[in-house]
């Protein structure tokens, strides 16, 4: 598919609506390039005019940070941020909240001040503004799913509704976990854990996910983190007794319903 | 009103009475504020944070989170019963005033000369929440001693703060009775549950009545004064802490971290050196290694935390049997915060003890542990901040020991030389446009 990077726009001349903010995992990891590719349908479809910067983008330096090392988190930060500012970009939508977070909440002592919007938000708008529209005969249309918070976007920013209201857009059964919203259960992967060996317990914290998951006995799981998706979709894959249960990011899910 | 009682009493003993219990009242509040100095000079031990911006929003926490109790809510019943003893504590305590004044001046009920019948009605609304108190204390004590939930027979409890909670428990439910007994043994009056409690002293003469009022007075008294002077040592101390601490709490959101500005300035001179001030300031620690590297607010929350664990009980990583739990880690600093106050009581300033907070209270595997979901944060009842000290200690673990996780060392190194914490060349970073 074609994208085009800010580079592009800024030789043009143009400014772009807004910028979307890969991620590292949206960049690299194969499962979350499906959530990104996704993404990008949808902004397509709904005619937003959007850039990437592409091979000039870096990590946001979150892990570093939350493991404890301040130093890489500020040149990652110093470098991301001149970067942005030197594009002059005023709003970012992203489909990481761990980037979500960092950018809307760390960056903007460090002089990086932008509209940052998370994509569950961002397509909570776009189904508002009438932008995107549904087929009539929408393949998930009474299928039940389970949304699982993200840490960064439910507590961290109290995103909760947006998207659930998506899902609901979509005429889905919503089947909340035992723990959800602000009592939700994190899937293991924040404070840079998703970088290192879990610490020795009795059970692993995805597996404790991923059996919250299976009791809601929903079709399927929405996730609006790559991180929280694949730990969930290992959680539920690693389990002895075999269940079929996908799952599947809030963008993967509208991208197939969109007209 | 005070007609037969008086006769019993020669009015030497009177004054006896009255001395004592004046002199008695006077040590009990002298040691109380001598233990509240001690605590707060304790938490200015932490470095200076200024947490005094927007004060219209931090009242705002004070009343709903303190004073209203919200995060309690969470479950409901629990929360009222709770609520029953806090109000009850309170307003029995006003009766506490006119008790003072009683002992010192040497009346009995003063305050009913001038409230008439209004006083009834305020005895009898105390006797009501005092039985209140009672029952919702038997049902606490029977939740930590007989139900037993598993955050009250966690391992964090062990010794000395489970016998803290169940002293605190057992000294109420006796406070309220001897509240009720010294009402009932007053036969002269009639009030709604002591009246109740009064055919049980029927058989006893004027004299020995008015020994046992008298004895529950004091006895009651005393107990309060002794339950005042406790509450520093105790996980109950939240019940003065809870405030300042809802004022203190961080306003933003909870996925921020706090900035460090040395290190920010340090990449910003690096990058561009001519920013660079000449007289660079020599570099201060990292993180924090010891409670006097923590903010005050850190070790307000560790004499805030009332040890409930309900951090704990919603922390992925303790539930799953990991060594992390919120609540040791405030237990922790609070433990370490003492004896470094001791320290300094004893040296005139901080002697090298050889011990710090990082290693000798908290293990390395528990900061590892570590999910940063803000779980126990969002739980606590009195808006303590565990994963705070949790991110300064791994601060210091990592910029000061460079103490990491081989695969932290490898994040480290991908993120500085391939811009991702994966090892990935920067320049596949589009290449999820290239499939379709």
């Amino acid at each position: 598919m074609k994208v085009n990077t800010m580079a592009e726009f800024m030789a043009r001349g143009e400014q772009p609506e807004v910028l979307f903010w890969v991620g590292c995992a949206g960049s690299f990891d194969q499962r979350a390039q499906k959530i990104t590719r996704a993404f990008a349908t949808i902004l397509d479809k709904a005619g937003v005019s959007y850039a990437i910067l592409g091979k000039e983008e870096a990590c946001t330096g979150d892990p570093a940070r939350r493991a404890g090392n301040e130093f890489m988190f500020q040149m990652m930060a110093y470098q991301n941020i001149q970067i942005l500012n030197g594009y002059g970009i005023k709003k970012i939508v992203t489909t990481c909240p761990h980037c979500f977070n960092t950018l809307k909440n760390e960056y903007p002592v460090l002089g990086g001040v932008y509209d940052v919007i998370h994509h569950t938000t961002f397509l909570q708008e776009l189904i508002e503004q009438g932008k995107i529209k549904f087929t009539d005969s929408n393949e998930w249309k009474g299928k039940s799913i389970s949304y699982h918070d993200s840490c960064y976007l439910g507590r961290a920013n109290e995103i909760y509704e947006a998207p659930r209201k998506v899902l609901e857009s979509l005429d889905m059964e919503l089947r909340e976990m035992k723990r959800c919203k602000s009592k939700g259960l994190c899937c293991g992967a924040g404070g840079a854990q998703m970088f290192k060996e879990e610490e020795k317990g009795e059970k692993r914290i995805n597996a404790e996910r991923a059996d919250e998951a299976i009791e809601t006995k929903a079709d399927f799981v929405a996730s609006a983190c790559p991180f929280c998706n694949t730990m969930l979709s290992d959680g539920i894959k690693n389990r002895e007794e075999q269940v079929n249960m996908e799952v599947l990011d809030i963008a993967e899910i509208i991208a197939k319903a969109i007209a | 009103m005070y007609g037969n009682l008086k006769q019993f009493q020669t009015n030497n003993m009177a004054i006896i009475s009255e001395l004592l219990f004046s002199v008695v009242t006077i040590i009990a509040l002298f040691l109380f504020s001598k233990q509240l100095l001690a605590i707060k000079r304790n938490i200015a031990i932490g470095k200076e944070v200024n947490l005094s911006d927007q004060p219209g929003k931090r009242w705002k926490h004070v009343l709903f989170l303190a004073l209203g109790q919200k995060k309690m809510f969470r479950n409901p019943l629990v929360a009222i019963l709770h609520i029953i003893v806090y109000v009850g504590f309170i307003i029995i305590n006003i009766e506490l005033l006119e008790i003072i004044v009683d002992g010192i001046t040497g009346n009995h009920r003063l305050f009913s000369h001038f409230l008439g019948s209004f006083y009834d009605f305020l005895i009898n609304s105390f006797e009501i929440l005092a039985a209140l108190v009672l029952i919702a204390c038997i049902v606490f004590f029977s939740r930590r001693n007989i139900v037993r939930l598993k955050r009250f027979i966690s391992k964090d409890l062990k010794g000395w703060p489970r016998s803290d909670a169940n002293a605190i428990l057992i000294a109420e439910i006796v406070l309220m009775s001897l509240f009720l007994i010294m009402n009932a043994a007053d036969t002269k009056s009639s009030f709604i549950i002591s009246s109740h409690i009064q055919p049980l002293l029927k058989e006893f003469s004027e004299t020995q009545l008015s020994i046992i009022e008298h004895s529950a007075w004091w006895l009651h008294i005393l107990g309060i004064y002794a339950f005042m002077n406790y509450l520093p040592y105790s996980k109950h101390l939240h019940i003065i802490l809870a405030f300042p601490n809802a004022y203190y709490a961080s306003l933003l959101p909870k996925g921020q971290m706090h900035n460090m500005v040395s290190i920010q300035n340090e990449v910003l001179y690096a990058m561009q050196p001519a920013l660079a001030p000449t007289n660079a300031a020599a570099p201060e620690k990292f993180g924090a290694k010891d409670v006097m590297d923590l903010s005050w607010k850190n070790l307000m929350d560790a004499y805030s935390c009332t040890e409930c664990g309900r951090c704990s009980e919603a922390c992925p990583s303790n539930t799953t049997g990991k060594l992390l739990s919120p609540r040791k880690i405030m237990m922790a600093t609070r433990d370490r915060l003492e004896e470094v106050g001791k320290n300094i009581d004893k040296n005139n300033t901080f002697l090298d003890d050889g011990k710090s907070l990082l290693h000798d209270y908290i293990s390395v595997e528990e900061l590892r542990a570590c999910t940063t979901c803000n779980a126990c944060v969002e739980e606590c009842p009195v808006s303590i901040s565990p994963l705070d000290i949790i991110i300064e200690l791994r601060r210091s673990l990592i910029m000061e020991e460079s103490n990491a996780p081989s695969e932290w060392n490898g994040m480290f190194s991908n993120i500085e030389n391939n811009f991702a914490p994966w090892k990935f060349a920067p320049d596949d970073r589009d290449a999820w446009t290239a499939q379709s």
